[in-house]
């Protein structure tokens, strides 16, 4: 069982990102369940989503605690809240934070990717909405998606110029993560 | 074939395989997405009925009582303190035997204000004479609905349900699931045919009034009905296997692990699968744990209660909502089951958790099962903070 966390405020797209990694990891025939977590119910508030995946249906309906993976989508979460509470020793934290930002140091064998995914989704959506591009980079950096899987899933949510930008923006995480470990 | 479904989806997708000729409902956290979905579905005339936008729960509720009194077959689907505001309505709709099927996506209740998951809105209205299914996961919520039409509208019963859903957990959580198809949905659900409707030919009253004289056997009519709904949901519960391959067995409750158990746990709803995985964890130290999960909880199925727990030496009650001022609901009923019965577990002890979406996780599961040993508890609050209890408001 693999359980991924993803901290993001109200409006930012949390849920439709895990509702994303969930469809994706069926259409590779596992067991998702996604489900989100809201703090104050408020636009900009604080909240969690979760994917927790298995190779038979998941039962278990409490939150993530001790996470294989962290997806940050937005950097400011990161001052005076630990992300990373729970993140497993050998875990993967994705996050989307300005060139300007001090990459936070973890534990020794976890893994943490930081770039600015705003920067990427304004040039091809023309919105700071990094979390398709967070998503490439999550099949990059982890191993556990295939990119083609994405893009087919962002083409069942997606049309039109929406579609065509979030399209580049996943192939553009992915290709920064590949680009970054080779 | 499964496909990937948020909750409030599939929940809204069934009802439109069902048919429904009215719906009606007002928009209130964690129900909002279904209503949206089906508002959505006749307005791309995907499904062919009315939907009677409306400003109150209390509206909505009396809109699906009048159309389902002209003999349409109706939905509406609320939470928490809409709930409490169509109760008036409830009361009614169960007292005029009409089968309206009703989601409650579980919501706690204010104050203080809460939008998270607990099951205290619908087990207020416990007494309302609507059948109550609570359910598991989002296929059982599916499948539950399905049954939940054809045990209303069975003519020997004739009796609301309430299909009741985590907030949350359940209706936000997307998962794979089998969706059942038109055909299969048409065979097992024929359309509705009202014994008696509203008809401007051939007039009739609802709802009259009915003095000391009548008032008390309409009451008893309606408990009269709650022993053969106990007898019909295992029938349903069977040919729906037959139709669809699920089985839920009688449909009233499920037993994990029971039979040679020693510590039992008794729950409703989605913290059935937490427990579920504590149970596995358990048995594979040796330990001799299980899990009775309730399904029907009115009717109470006193007799399958017994039946599953009488060998078991110790049972914890896990309560998601509280009878202040008295034992927790569900544990009221398990301890009544056995009261004057010579098999009985030495100990029933009664847990409260989860209220107000505070996280029910292995941990707190794990801590229930420490605490249940030959000092029996009543009520007793698990995860709960004592140091929050000694705050003082100071200026």
């Amino acid at each position: 069982m693999k359980e991924i966390r993803i901290h993001a405020r109200a409006g930012q797209g949390a849920i439709t990102t895990a509702a994303l990694l969930g469809e994706a990891y069926f259409k590779e025939g596992k067991y998702p369940y996604a489900f989100p977590s809201f703090g104050a119910a408020r636009m900009g508030a604080p909240m969690n989503a979760f994917v927790r995946v298995d190779s038979k249906p998941v039962r278990l309906r409490s939150q993530i605690y001790t996470p294989d993976y962290v997806i940050v989508v937005d950097a400011t979460l990161m001052r005076g809240y630990n992300c990373f509470s729970g993140l497993k020793e050998d875990g993967v934290a994705i996050i989307n934070g300005p060139d300007s930002l001090k990459v936070p140091k973890l534990k020794a064998k976890q893994k943490v990717i930081m770039f600015s995914a705003n920067d990427i989704a304004l040039k091809f959506i023309g919105r700071p909405l990094g979390n398709t591009t967070l998503l490439g980079a999550y099949a990059a950096a982890t191993g556990e998606l295939k990119l083609e899987t994405l893009l087919e899933v962002a083409k069942t949510r997606f049309s039109g110029k929406i579609l065509e930008g979030n399209l580049k923006a996943i192939e553009e995480g992915y290709n920064h993560v590949r680009a970054v470990n080779s | 074939m499964k496909q990937f479904f948020e909750g409030s989806h599939a929940v809204a997708e069934i009802v439109r395989l069902c048919k429904p000729g009215v719906i009606s409902a007002y928009p209130i956290t964690p129900q909002t997405h279904i209503v949206e979905d089906l508002a959505q579905m006749v307005a791309d005339g995907k499904l062919d009925a009315q939907c009677v936008n409306v400003e109150s729960e209390h509206s909505a509720a009396s809109v699906v009582l009048g159309s389902e009194a002209c003999g349409v077959r109706s939905y509406t689907a609320t939470s928490s303190q809409g709930l409490f505001y169509m109760s008036e309505v409830i009361f009614n709709i169960a007292g005029m035997r009409l089968p309206i099927v009703l989601t409650c996506a579980n919501r706690a209740i204010s104050a203080p204000i809460n939008i998270w998951n607990d099951q205290q809105d619908s087990i207020s209205l416990r007494d309302a004479g609507w059948i109550q299914l609570y359910a598991e996961n989002n296929q059982e919520t599916v499948d539950l609905h399905l049954m939940a039409y054809r045990l209303a509208e069975d003519k020997s019963i004739m009796l609301p349900v309430m299909v009741c859903m985590d907030g949350f957990i359940l209706t936000h959580g997307m998962e794979a699931l089998d969706m059942p198809e038109q055909a299969l949905v048409d065979k097992f659900l024929p359309p509705y045919k009202a014994l008696y409707k509203l008809d401007t030919a051939e007039p009739l009253t609802f709802g009259a009034l009915a003095g000391p004289d009548y008032y008390l056997e309409a009451r008893y009519a309606i408990q009269d009905t709650f022993k053969d709904v106990l007898a019909m949901l295992p029938k349903i519960s069977e040919e729906f296997r037959g139709v669809f391959g699920r089985d839920y067995k009688d449909c009233l409750v499920e037993e994990y692990f029971t039979k040679d158990a020693e510590r039992v746990i008794v729950a409703m709803g989605s913290v059935c699968g937490t427990i579920k995985e504590v149970v596995d964890e358990l048995r594979k130290k040796g330990k001799k744990v299980g899990l009775l999960k309730v399904i029907s909880y009115r009717p109470f199925p006193y007799a399958r209660v017994c039946e599953a727990l009488k060998n078991v030496a110790k049972v914890a009650v896990l309560d998601k909502s509280v009878s202040l001022g008295a034992y927790a609901p569900i544990a009221t009923d398990v301890k009544a089951a056995f009261c004057g019965k010579k098999k009985a577990p030495k100990i029933i002890s009664s847990f409260v958790a989860g209220l107000g979406g505070r996280d029910i996780t292995l941990e707190s599961i794990r801590d229930i099962f420490r605490k249940l040993t030959v000092r029996e508890v009543n009520g007793e609050f698990i995860d709960l903070k004592p140091e929050l209890l000694k705050e003082k408001y100071e200026d």
